[in-house]
């Protein structure tokens, strides 16, 4: 048996818990290619240029290592579309591209709609004051399961207009159709599981839109199915598979961010301290965890439409290309002490939420979530410790996080009594 | 508090739209305006909007942070001037900037970052401390911010003998001296020009007295036009299709005042732009209702009993009944006080090295003497090492940093300034903003977007390589083409890349040739031996 590649050792979920070091391995060459004639690109300089190429195409159907995954309808951000799903704005070009972002954008943030996001922090905080409240009288908490999914699940939820009930249902499907995009799995299961999900999905999704069509209310799908702007509605199954977009993509990212953060936070002591004593510093503290510890570690399926000569390798027209986020973002080119915490760093450039016309739609909404939810950890939770480190990881190195962090704590400070 | 958005950065990502959005605005696709003297209680909005923007565009001022003071940076290669004189210069020596502006502010600051403790003297003509005047065009103009809250944040103390309200009225480089309008004398070591330009006004000087005949520079310019714009004129006549006048036109267009804009030229921004790219400028006023007549010129200006601007007569024959008139008629290099110094210095602004060391008549280098901003001349490499004067905001910036670098730099540590010109303008809710320099293009082709859709971006150039690019609504993706520019890349690019045109050929750019400002210098050249040959400049001005 040949010796594994990095990159094989980087999917492997034996090193889920810390592949940093194969990063490390990869970086020395920032361009590599592997044996399937894909690209990977793994430094800062080389990964912002490439966002920012218009040679590079998002469109997922004119790629070949999507095609040979049978991923053909599947967006890169764990969309968990299903075979024959009507693509979304993640997985195109412009000017589709620009287009139903924009629409899309109307009803969720500038220049329509400004107000949105920031208006809705005291809800968030809310919920985290709710969530951390019923921790209460328990001496051992999950972290992911009783703070960092139920809080960016309930804001998607409430954002887009999805029943509180409803995230029952949901939730199986999402997470076979996450498991699916484990490029550990062999293509056949992914794309069986693929298919299976996306259906119940896009009957969920379809009833939920005919559902507000018919009784529109405050929320973002009510506005979506209902509101023609000036650009027109999107065809009913375009919306189905943009809603599914904003649901699933618009907590799994942030439930990795915020428990990242939790456990970044308890490995540093120091810094957890320095939060309880400044609040404050959770806002430069969740862009410095973007670049430490992203919740998304890299964008398969970029396709090359031209020649590209980069680090001194050419990229060929037609070659698939995986931009490496986690990689580049401890490139020592980019950053000094690049594997060192740094919660008040300045000027933090990183690639957590991408770049160029595809940057993160819901990056403001991830921000406030995981500032407002690492801010409460730390003031309100007495005495918090790790039970096991590293903790469980879930399988996907690309939506890299813990699948549980349990931790133990003395008990809850109520709200206004911290410090 | 105070703060500025490094707009020559910004890639339009809206993000701090989203988490402050009292505070900051998109207009359009990616167009962003904001308050730079927001309200305190906006502090934790914005503490998250200027960490969340992706390209780190947003500076607070750091004398307002409550936490942090930041320690001075020890720039690379600092450390070896630290021999010989050097050494002492940068610790006791007299450093004068003449100009307190963005260029003046920032090379100050720059000093201090450097390490330079010496005493520092800043003269500025307006009594204002530094302040950022694109504002001015823009926000000011539609009353969403006062001409006073425009001030720049600063990035740390500078300690600096501020000289506010007196203009320098001459420069004796024999005795190293300053010379001030209020009598005084300032003794350098080291001098910075940073003057910059002021607004050319209206040629007639008595039309050009009549209220409601103005130029915006200033920002008593900005507060009185916003004044004379909220009391509803019955019609605003923009004299000029630059920037400042488009700007303007658009502000009085969203203000649902009637704009009538006369430019010479064949179309907008054709100075910058080309008349081929200026013409959907053009064709975006004329959208938005500007009546916009080019090729036309205002003849004269006419007032009533009391002075005040009542008529306009233009050369297409027509008479116009208006209240305003915004002369938009480009800039004057604020170089006046130097004649007589010995510096090259006229109408074409003060020339100096890539170093931003001044030249004096001669054409000889001075080593003490340097000059950054808006009135400098300076030679770009890239471009055929031309010497250009950039007006932007950016290289106001940019050529600071590199000339407070070399006056506290030994001879091996200086810095040539080879920043890629860069500038935006918001207009009409469209963001158009510009890398290279267009201006010495032949050619011009729409590389990607649509023209139709206002969203596209155009790339210049100049016998077969690329020089400049300019995008209307896509800034986000001129990052790539800077390193074009940089490099020489071949033009007309033959790459494949997203969202091609159906037309991409080139066509000639439409730039009017401009005469070289310096050809008109009048310069006498005596002596017979070399030991005594020198050049004098001589101003024989036309009446």
């Amino acid at each position: 048996m040949a010796q594994p590649t990095i990159w094989e050792q980087i999917l492997d979920t034996a090193n889920r818990a810390n592949p940093y070091p194969y990063y490390e391995e990869l970086r020395k060459t920032p361009v590599t290619r592997l044996p399937d004639g894909s690209y990977l690109v793994s430094t800062y300089a080389e990964i912002a240029a490439l966002l920012h190429d218009p040679r590079v195409s998002s469109d997922i159907t004119r790629n070949p290592a999507a095609a040979a995954a049978g991923a053909a309808a599947t967006g890169e951000d764990g969309d968990g579309d299903g075979a024959g799903m009507t693509p979304t704005f993640l997985s195109m070009d412009p000017p589709d591209h620009d287009k139903f972002r924009r629409i899309t954008m109307r009803h969720f943030g500038p220049p329509t709609t400004p107000g949105r996001v920031a208006g809705m922090e005291e809800r968030m905080a809310e919920i985290v004051t709710d969530l951390v409240d019923d921790m209460a009288d328990r001496g051992r908490i999950d972290v992911v399961d009783d703070l960092a999914y139920p809080l960016p699940v309930t804001v998607i939820c409430e954002l887009l207009g999805v029943p509180p009930g409803d995230e029952q249902r949901f939730r199986v499907w999402v997470d076979v159709a996450l498991q699916s995009t484990d490029p550990g799995l062999d293509p056949e299961t992914q794309q069986k599981k693929r298919v299976e999900a996306g259906k119940e999905l896009r009957a969920f999704m379809q009833e939920l839109v005919d559902t507000h069509r018919r009784a529109p209310g405050n929320d973002l799908l009510s506005a979506m199915a209902t509101d023609d702007g000036p650009e027109g509605r999107m065809p009913d199954e375009q919306l189905v598979s943009t809603g599914l977009l904003l649901l699933i993509a618009g907590h799994e990212t942030t439930v990795n961010l915020i428990s990242n953060g939790a456990l970044t936070l308890l490995r540093h002591p120091a810094e957890l301290q320095r939060l309880r004593d400044d609040p404050g510093l959770a806002i430069p503290m969740v862009e410095e965890l973007l670049r430490y510890e992203p919740p998304v570690h890299f964008i398969p399926f970029r396709t090359a439409l031209d020649d590209i000569e980069i680090a001194g390798t050419t990229i060929p027209a037609g070659a698939s290309l995986t931009l490496v986020l986690a990689a580049g973002n401890r490139d020592p080119a980019h950053v000094t002490d690049p594997g060192l915490f740094i919660p008040d760093r300045r000027n933090n450039q990183h690639l957590g939420f991408g770049g160029g016309v595809h940057l993160c739609f819901g990056a403001p909404l991830a921000r406030l979530e995981a500032q407002i939810a690492l801010t409460q950890f730390a003031t309100r939770l007495e005495n918090p410790r790790l039970v096991s480190d590293p903790p469980p990881y879930r399988p996907s190195p690309f939506l890299r996080g813990p699948s549980h962090l349990p931790i133990d704590i003395d008990g809850v400070l109520a709200p206004g009594q911290e410090n | 508090m105070r703060l500025v958005v490094d707009l020559t950065k910004c890639q339009g990502y809206a993000q701090c739209a989203f988490l402050a959005p009292d505070v900051f605005t998109i207009q359009g696709d990616e167009a962003l305006t904001y308050d730079p003297d927001p309200d305190e209680a906006q502090r934790t909005r914005i503490r998250r909007a200027a960490a969340a923007c992706p390209v780190q565009a947003i500076r607070l001022d750091q004398l307002e942070e409550p936490r942090s003071p930041r320690p001075p940076i020890e720039a690379p290669g600092t450390a070896a001037a630290g021999g010989g004189n050097g050494g002492m210069f940068k610790r006791s020596g007299r450093i004068v900037i003449v100009g307190t502006s963005l260029t003046g502010l920032r090379a100050a600051e720059r000093l201090r970052e450097e390490g330079f403790t010496g005493s520092l003297t800043l003269i500025g003509e307006e009594t204002h401390e530094p302040y950022d005047r694109p504002p001015l065009s823009k926000q000011v103009l539609t009353g969403t911010v006062r001409s006073d809250d425009t001030s720049l944040p600063r990035r740390r103390t500078i300690d600096a003998d501020w000289r506010l309200g007196v203009a320098a009225t001459g420069l004796d480089l024999a005795a190293r001296q300053v010379h001030l309008a209020d009598g005084n004398r300032i003794g350098f070591d080291k001098l910075l020009i940073a003057t910059g330009v002021r607004a050319r006004s209206w040629p007639n000087a008595a039309e050009a007295a009549l209220a409601g005949v103005l130029t915006l520079r200033t920002r008593e310019d900005a507060a009185t036009l916003r004044q004379l714009l909220a009391a509803r004129p019955r019609r605003v006549l923009v004299i000029g299709a630059g920037f400042i006048g488009c700007e303007v036109a658009s502000v009085c267009r969203e203000l649902g005042l009637p704009v009538t804009v006369a430019e010479a030229g064949p179309a907008p921004l054709g100075a910058a732009l080309g008349s081929v790219i200026g013409a959907i400028a053009g064709e975006l006023q004329i959208e938005n209702g500007v009546d916009l007549r080019c090729g036309v010129r205002v003849v004269s200006l006419e007032g009533d009993a009391g002075g005040q601007l009542r008529r306009a007569r233009l050369s297409d024959g027509t008479t116009l009944d208006v209240d305003i008139a915004v002369a938009a008629l480009g800039t004057v290099r604020n170089g006046d006080w130097l004649a007589g110094s010995g510096l090259a210095s006229g109408v074409w602004g003060v020339a100096c090295d890539a170093g931003c060391r001044a030249f004096d008549a001669n054409g000889l280098v001075t080593d003490d003497v340097f000059v950054a901003g808006d009135v400098s001349r300076a030679p770009q490499p890239m471009f055929g090492y031309q010497f250009l004067a950039v007006e932007h905001w950016g290289n106001a910036i940019s050529q600071a940093e590199v000339a407070a670098h070399n006056m506290v730099s030994g001879e091996t540590e200086r810095w040539p300034h080879l920043a890629v010109p860069k500038f935006w303008s918001v207009q009409f809710g469209t963001e158009i903003k510009s890398v290279g320099v267009p201006s010495v293009a032949d050619q011009v082709a729409i590389v990607q977007g649509a023209v139709a859709s206002r969203r596209f971006l155009a790339v210049y150039g100049y016998k077969g390589r690329i020089v400049a690019a300019v995008a209307f609504n896509q800034n986000k993706w001129l990052d790539f083409y800077e390193p074009l520019i940089e490099q020489a890349a071949s033009f007309p690019p033959s790459f494949h890349h997203v969202d091609e045109p159906a037309d991409a050929q080139p066509v000639q750019a439409g730039f009017q040739p401009a005469a070289s400002p310096t050809q008109d210098a009048t310069v006498v050249v005596t002596g017979h031996y070399p030991n005594e040959r020198r050049a004098r400049l001589t101003d024989r001005r036309l009446p």
